[in-house]
């Protein structure tokens, strides 16, 4: 199979010049923007994503032509954000997209602006991505010279102010209200919904807030039309999607393919297979936070939002994270849960005391100091986070715990039963303070 | 208000710094939003947030100094004391660890002679373990400044911190060979 027929968004992945304003141009880059303003006018623009079926890639899956639909008709001040907080454990692929084809991103942000009526753009890049934020202000500011940004721009059919905002080290600020709160100057803690962002957002005003991936396929759409996205992937989860793979196959990295392929093609095929001397164990499929899969589970899903829900797990951020027979499923869920503890922003109780405590019951068990009740322990406090808290970080711990807990069960038995783990865990940078 | 390019208590963002805070001033629609890149701004220059620059910063936003503080404290990557001069943050995320993250810690803790979480006595270098960073597939990595060094071996790791001692460093993985 010819892989790179199905790459949209990845075509301009493999040049040294894709970055550039001419490169860009010379692509076509730019023709929808100025057709969307030209020609389309924000209500087709918004129709026509909605046609593509076009869904949220941050995590969510939300369709993006309907999230547009939210903002109420007539609103005087809308703002648009993008995220760009890429930091789900596992996920790079916005990272290449906007270093990559910083245009497609910027692009896509302008028509996405447009069609709901944002003057505003604020592009909200994750503070570790230092070089990035370089590399798309300095896109930014060539779009700005060549009259696709700013006041006037296509001879005042439009106006727009793009800034590029640059985070400084938060997991929570990727949740959209998190993320609007923390372009405010506030904390990146998130709030209750509703209100939802799409009414009351950024300084009370309408707020879109869309995931890097999503906006970067709009140009795509207008260009081509939502029926031939709809070519690609399945009929419920249209299109391409990005999935950055890590851990040791022979092809790790950012990988576009059809929603719907099958796992098992994606494994051989694109990905090549475990690498010498590595055996499959377990797949997370799309970033730390959704269900853990055996290998022979994995081996029978298809990717695509709704196989993979049958499937009892997510399609996610396309964060893949391949984990071989050598690792200790209770060792992977201690890394994982001193990160959710790490980042969780302390403003709900289940979840900022929640997260600290799986932690600790995990330590204690591979310490050897656990016993067998500790597995029931770790259920209850899961049923106490689950579905309680203001945003999802409580159930992005939940999840991943419970999966591991299930499908590897007899690993955590047996450090309950008193075994030592392997390797004594003082490594860890951090102790949790009681 | 104080002048922002000198506020007569010793701290001032200087004439070019000073351009570059109005502008950001410009952009954003409110006072308090410029908060995040008024900070960045300092610890740029300053290489850490100090006192004085909180004082400072909560003047020009009218924002209590508590403000900005909470800020300051709840983002991982602001720093309110000196750091050292080169901090190399390793991941010790799932993807990492995978791949070796915490062989490549305690080389460099051995290369270093600290723990992470330390520092030098010289000031020259801390080693921290840090949450995910966005390079899952090139792991284990670490993040130094603006710039990751991804793939990283106990030699590759080697060669950075004999490098930085030299102020010569490997070109960063993320510093691509790409046209300008």
């Amino acid at each position: 199979m010819n892989q790179d027929q199905y790459r949209i968004l990845s075509r301009r992945f493999d040049r040294r010049d894709g970055h550039r304003l001419a490169a860009y141009e010379a692509d076509g880059g730019y023709r929808a923007l100025r057709r969307a303003v030209g020609e389309l006018g924000a209500v087709a623009v918004r129709e026509e994503v909605k046609a593509s079926g076009l869904r949220g890639r941050g995590g969510a899956g939300f369709p993006a032509g309907v999230k547009w639909g939210f903002v109420p008709q007539g609103a005087e001040t809308v703002y648009f954000m993008v995220n760009a907080d890429e930091s789900e454990p596992g996920t790079f692929k916005d990272r290449f997209l906007l270093d990559y084809d910083p245009h497609a991103v910027i692009e896509g942000s302008a028509i996405s602006s447009f069609a709901v009526g944002a003057k505003l753009c604020v592009i909200y890049i994750r503070g570790e991505f230092g070089w990035l934020i370089d590399r798309v202000q300095k896109a930014v500011d060539e779009a700005y010279a060549a009259g696709y940004l700013g006041r006037g721009a296509f001879g005042g059919a439009y106006e727009l102010e793009m800034i590029v905002h640059k985070g400084a080290g938060a997991y929570i600020c990727g949740e959209e209200t998190g993320l609007i709160n923390s372009v405010t100057g506030l904390k990146g803690q998130p709030n209750i919904k509703p209100p939802f962002p799409a009414v009351s957002g950024f300084l009370g005003k309408p707020t879109i807030v869309n995931n890097v991936e999503t906006v970067a396929a709009v140009p795509w759409i207008l260009e081509h039309g939502a029926t031939a996205y709809r070519k690609f992937g399945t009929e419920k989860s249209p299109g391409t999607k990005l999935f950055s793979v890590s851990g040791p196959v022979r092809r790790p990295g950012v990988h576009e393919i059809p929603l719907g392929l099958p796992f098992r093609e994606f494994f051989d095929d694109w990905l090549g297979g475990m690498a010498d001397g590595e055996e499959l164990k377990a797949v997370i499929v799309g970033g730390s936070s959704v269900p853990v899969l055996t290998a022979a589970e994995a081996m029978e899903v298809a990717l695509d939002y709704e196989s993979l829900a049958t499937a009892g797990t997510m399609l996610g951020s396309g964060g893949m994270i391949i984990i071989p027979q050598r690792c200790d499923m209770v060792e992977l869920i201690q890394v994982l849960m001193h990160f959710y503890w790490d980042e969780s922003c302390g403003q709900c109780t289940p979840c900022r005391e929640g997260t600290g405590w799986l932690h600790k019951i995990v330590q204690r068990l591979r310490r050897g100091e656990g016993a067998p009740e500790d597995l029931a322990l770790l259920e209850k406090v899961c049923e106490g986070m689950a579905g309680l808290t203001i945003c999802p970080l409580a159930d992005a711990a939940v999840m991943p715990m419970r999966s591991f807990l299930q499908r590897f069960r007899p690993e955590f038995e047996a450090l309950a039963a008193g075994r030592r783990a392997t390797e004594p865990d003082s490594r860890w940078a951090r102790e949790i303070r009681s | 208000m104080s002048d922002p390019v000198e506020d007569g208590n010793g701290f001032g963002l200087g004439e070019q710094d000073a351009a570059r805070f109005a502008d950001v001033l410009a952009r954003y629609p409110t006072r308090r939003s410029a908060l995040m890149p008024t900070l960045w701004l300092i610890q740029d220059r300053d290489g850490h947030l100090s006192d004085a620059a909180v004082t400072w910063t909560a003047a020009q936003l009218e924002l209590s100094e508590a403000k900005v503080r909470e800020v300051i404290s709840f983002y991982s990557m602001y720093r309110d004391r000196p750091q050292a001069r080169h901090v190399l943050q390793v991941c010790h995320n799932i993807s990492c660890h995978i791949m070796g993250a915490q062989p490549l810690l305690a080389h460099l803790e051995g290369k270093l002679g600290i723990r992470r979480g330390e520092a030098t006595p010289d000031g020259e270098f801390a080693l921290e373990g840090v949450e995910c960073l966005g390079a899952c597939g090139m792991g284990p990595c670490l993040q130094l400044g603006k710039h990751l060094y991804e793939h990283l071996t106990p030699e590759r790791a080697d060669a950075l911190v004999d490098g930085l001692r030299r102020s010569d460093p490997p070109r960063p993985d993320t510093d691509r060979d790409l046209e300008d």
